[in-house]
């Protein structure tokens, strides 16, 4: 009798999100994935179940290299993002003091500027007459302006690490505040010095803050659009900005749904990964 | 203040003029403390009386603004805790989350030079030795309250070292276990001869357990001796008041001999106090001990120096295995509580009923008003 | 000891200048009189501002957006509120399976909730508008709004609840005397947040978003204009000061909820 007036009162609350993300969720993903099974001549779809578009999204060379790079740009923007993170949430975490909450407030500050203008940002900082090149200049570092800079995938980590450091600051932060203190002192007691113990003690019991934090910037880096369509030039192009030429210019949704569907999937396999990892990190608490 | 030079042998830590203060409140103020190789020493007081303070001081983890720690001869002022021989049980246990039984027990053994072998042989023992044999590779999750203690003492005892300290280690289990653990941990000290360093809030801990007890007030250890000692001659007022129940009445000097006081009090009469149970600085009010179970009901065996009132009884409460009556005296707020232990061979009157009450002068203990 | 930490602290501020730096080029360049975003500074000057005041197009999209970021924020709230008090408050069949999913959105890549979205839509045949990007939006704040209700209603004391009940308070009565007021803070959070991710949204109103551009198309299309840099820059610090007052505002009721907690 109780469970089932619980079940009553959980569905009657539930009821109206569930179908709206039915709705707005499982529907278009359905959807998108039907249509990735489909082809398209022009602007009418031909609905015959084909995997022609998963043959061109998975083998041709076009698509693995934008696969592979953006693989390899989040890998590396999330490397690079939780070891600047690591030593200003540790910072802030034990020598904060009672300003902890300041210190965290001011660090998420810059972020709330729009994403589009900070990445931006980073074009007029890195570009041939930017801020950059044009500083150096007035120094009188440099006579003709840099060209590294910007348009290719270098630029493309360097704004993503900065966009989503606070990401990462965050729950390396309460990961670290959940660490009781008696442990560390406990530690120490028993013969371990600042560096053992944080490679015995501190670095494991942090890493359900390092995972989250993994799973918060890997995810959304693997399909931003906006960095690499602003820094990243030619050779900085993502699998993101692929699927929006594929679906408006190119007029192939189908190839675009194929390829959102093959990084749904990827992305899918990899959140999996990260929380059975964080599974087995937390099996012992 | 004094700085010692040569510093006794026997003594395996030494405290000399320790004081600590946090947010300009003296935690600990001008302890000298010396603790016994081999003995089991507790710290006794209330909540925020600078004990624990103390006890990390002596660990390494809390440095004193002045004074020396020394342990085994040694000035250890400026030795990290990692570098002190001593190991400590934390209140809460503080067992390594991310590690099993094993990992935690031989945890401070990776930082010395034993082999594999060695170090899983030496963990056997220490598991064995706490009783938690064959429990090498549980999760240290999924010990209950009294195994996580047992761990935390395997933790610190395989290190073998000079002084173990123990902070409130029994509070976080329930009576049973905590009395169980009381006698089992009494047992290991003999057993492997450590010194230990006990603080605790329970009286009854620390007067069971220990070889002598430091009872601390506000900072200060106001009387260091053996638990009979503590008990029946509490060097001040505040710890007499601490320790077990104590009478309190406030009386006037009425005259002096080279070996006692006289003293006068309104319903008690006029009696004698031995001078070797008075303390503090001279002043002719004095305020009186009289313990509940040293006030005696409707004695037949009066000796000559009994002395002896009458009083009505206000309360009467069954406490299991002793019997608490109330009466009220004039001149004390609280009732004063005559406890019978011996239930079945006393008098047992009811409420309301006059009864005479005698005591024996050297059972009373007295301290001169501040 | 005490020098390590010297140095720790001067590597943290380091790095916090490298946090700061660009968003510290919005208002020095929204002030400088160049037309051009480079050093050396040339003088000062609000041109770039009043430039704001004649942007037809500029006050349509601010417009846009203020009233998508408005709708689905009320509507995520609402939503996330539901789910929340259903997560904290009753045990039910496939409760951990029906929540996880509308928890979804906060892992997915935005561009493929943008795609998914845009493709049912045109499946339908129905017409691209801004309710299209306010839908898209809900979907996209309403895990944000859940988490942030579900800590407000775990704050909540289930005793107070019921001490309400008991005291003969209907259970519509307790929800608006008691649990209403309690949770505000979060409330009040949740709108703040969900307003600010609305507001500086662009891959979903990107695509979604028909011929009308919110406040974020508008200052992509913006991009392609070297000219407009500058005023660009201007409206950059201007939004900034205001999600800044909104997660002051944010960071306010936080504390509050916290308070509650305590």
């Amino acid at each position: 009798m109780y469970i089932s007036e619980q079940n009553k009162r959980g569905w009657r609350l539930l009821g109206v999100p569930f179908i709206f993300a039915i709705f707005l969720l499982a529907v278009p993903i359905a959807t998108m994935t039907a249509l990735s099974f489909w082809t398209q001549d022009y602007l009418t779809l031909i609905k015959t179940i084909t995997f022609e578009n998963y043959k061109q999204a998975w083998f041709q060379p076009v698509f693995q290299t934008l696969f592979a790079r953006s693989l390899l740009i989040s890998i590396t923007v999330t490397f690079f993002t939780i070891l600047f993170a690591f030593p200003i949430a540790y910072y802030i975490s034990f020598y904060g003091g009672k300003r902890k909450a300041l210190w965290l407030f001011l660090i998420t500050i810059p972020f709330w500027t729009s994403y589009l203008l900070r990445m931006f940002l980073w074009k007029v900082i890195l570009g041939y007459n930017g801020v950059l090149n044009s500083f150096f200049e007035w120094l009188g570092v440099i006579t003709e302006p840099l060209t590294f800079l910007l348009y290719n995938s270098n630029a493309v980590v360097l704004a993503l690490v900065h966009g989503w450091a606070p990401f990462a600051i965050l729950p390396i932060f309460v990961s670290l505040e959940k660490i009781d203190r008696s442990l560390l002192e406990a530690s120490n007691d028993l013969g371990d010095n600042s560096f053992n113990q944080f490679f015995r003690i501190i670095l494991p019991l942090s890493m359900p803050g390092v995972i989250g934090a993994v799973l918060i910037i890997f995810i959304p880096c693997i399909g931003d659009y906006i960095t690499p369509k602003l820094v990243g030039g030619p050779e900085g192009l993502m699998i993101a900005n692929m699927i929006q030429v594929q679906f408006s210019k190119a007029n192939n949704a189908p190839l675009a749904a194929a390829l959102s569907v093959t990084s749904l999937l990827i992305v899918g396999i990899i959140a999996l990964a990260f929380v059975f990892l964080n599974r087995k990190y937390l099996k012992n608490y | 203040m004094i700085k010692k030079n040569s510093i006794n042998k026997e003594k395996i830590v030494d405290l000399i003029s320790i004081e600590k203060s946090f947010d300009q409140v003296k935690a600990v103020n001008n302890v000298c403390l010396g603790i016994n190789e081999g003995e089991f020493f507790s710290l006794l007081g209330p909540s925020g009386c600078g004990k624990t303070t103390l006890l990390r001081i002596i660990a390494g983890f809390e440095k004193p603004e002045n004074g020396d720690v020394f342990i085994n001869g040694k000035n250890v002022n400026f030795v990290a805790p990692n570098n002190r021989p001593t190991n400590m049980v934390f209140q809460n246990y503080a067992i390594f989350p991310h590690l099993n039984v094993s990992e935690n027990v031989g945890y401070g053994l990776r930082n010395t030079n034993f082999s594999k072998d060695q170090i899983l042989k030496k963990i056997d023992g220490a598991l064995e030795l706490v009783g938690l044999k064959g429990y090498n590779k549980r999760a240290s999750s999924a010990l209950s309250g009294g195994q996580r203690q047992r761990v935390a003492l395997a933790r610190a005892l395989i290190l073998k070292p000079r002084v173990l300290l123990l902070d409130e280690p029994l509070s976080a289990l329930d009576k049973n276990l905590r009395e169980q653990m009381q006698f089992e941990l009494r047992q290991l000290q003999k057993s492997v001869g450590i010194t230990f360093i006990l603080v605790t809030h329970d009286q009854t801990e620390a007067l069971t357990m220990s070889d002598r007890v430091g009872v601390m007030f506000n900072g200060k250890v106001d009387q260091v001796a053996t638990p009979e000692q503590i008990y029946n001659k509490p060097k001040t007022k505040m710890v007499a008041a601490f320790i077990g129940n104590m009478n309190f009445f406030e009386t006037e000097c009425k005259g002096e001999n080279s070996k006692t006081i006289t003293v006068f009090h309104k319903d008690l009469g006029n009696f004698k106090l031995f001078k070797n149970n008075i303390f503090g600085r001279k002043n002719p009010k004095l305020t009186v001990g009289i313990r509940p179970e040293n006030l005696k009901i409707n004695s037949k065996n009066l000796k000559r120096q009994s002395k002896s009132f009458t009083a009505k009884i206000v309360e009467k409460s069954f406490m299991g295995d002793t019997i608490l009556f109330s009466i009220n005296l004039s001149g004390n707020n609280n009732n004063t509580y005559i406890s019978v232990s011996d239930i079945k061979n006393s008098p047992n009157p009811n409420i309301g009923d006059e009864i005479l009450v005698t005591f024996e002068e050297e059972d009373v203990v007295a301290y001169y008003k501040e | 000891m005490k020098k390590s930490n010297k140095i720790f602290k001067s590597i943290v501020i380091l790095f916090l200048t490298f946090l700061y730096a660009p968003a510290l080029l919005l208002p020095i360049f929204s002030f400088n009189n160049s037309k051009v975003i480079a050093f050396p500074l040339t003088g000062f000057s609000t041109i770039w501002f009043e430039e704001l005041f004649y942007e037809n197009t500029l006050h349509n999209a601010l417009l846009n957006s203020l009233v998508i970021a408005i709708s689905s924020t009320i509507l995520a709230t609402i939503l996330g509120t539901l789910v929340a008090r259903a997560s904290t408050r009753y045990i039910f069949y496939g409760k951990k399976i029906s929540i996880t999913f509308i928890l979804v959105p906060l892992i997915l890549p935005e561009i493929i909730l943008g795609v998914c979205l845009l493709t049912v839509l045109i499946q339908l045949g129905l017409e691209l508008n801004l309710w299209s990007v306010v839908l898209g939006h809900t979907l996209l704040i309403t895990p944000f709004s859940t988490l942030i209700m579900v800590s407000a209603f775990n704050n909540l004391d289930i005793s107070l609840e019921e001490a309400s009940l008991d005291l003969g308070m209907s259970s519509l009565q307790t929800f608006r005397i008691i649990i209403l007021p309690m949770v505000s803070p979060g409330l009040i959070s949740s709108l703040l947040i969900g307003f600010v991710i609305s507001l500086d949204e662009f891959i979903i109103a990107f695509f979604l978003t028909g011929v009308e551009p919110t406040l974020p198309v508008y200052i992509w299309s913006q991009f392609r204009f070297p000219a407009k840099l500058p005023s660009t820059m201007a409206l950059g610090t201007i939004l900034l000061i205001v999600s800044l007052i909104l997660v002051s505002l944010f960071e306010y009721f936080r504390r509050k909820m916290e308070l509650y907690n305590n």
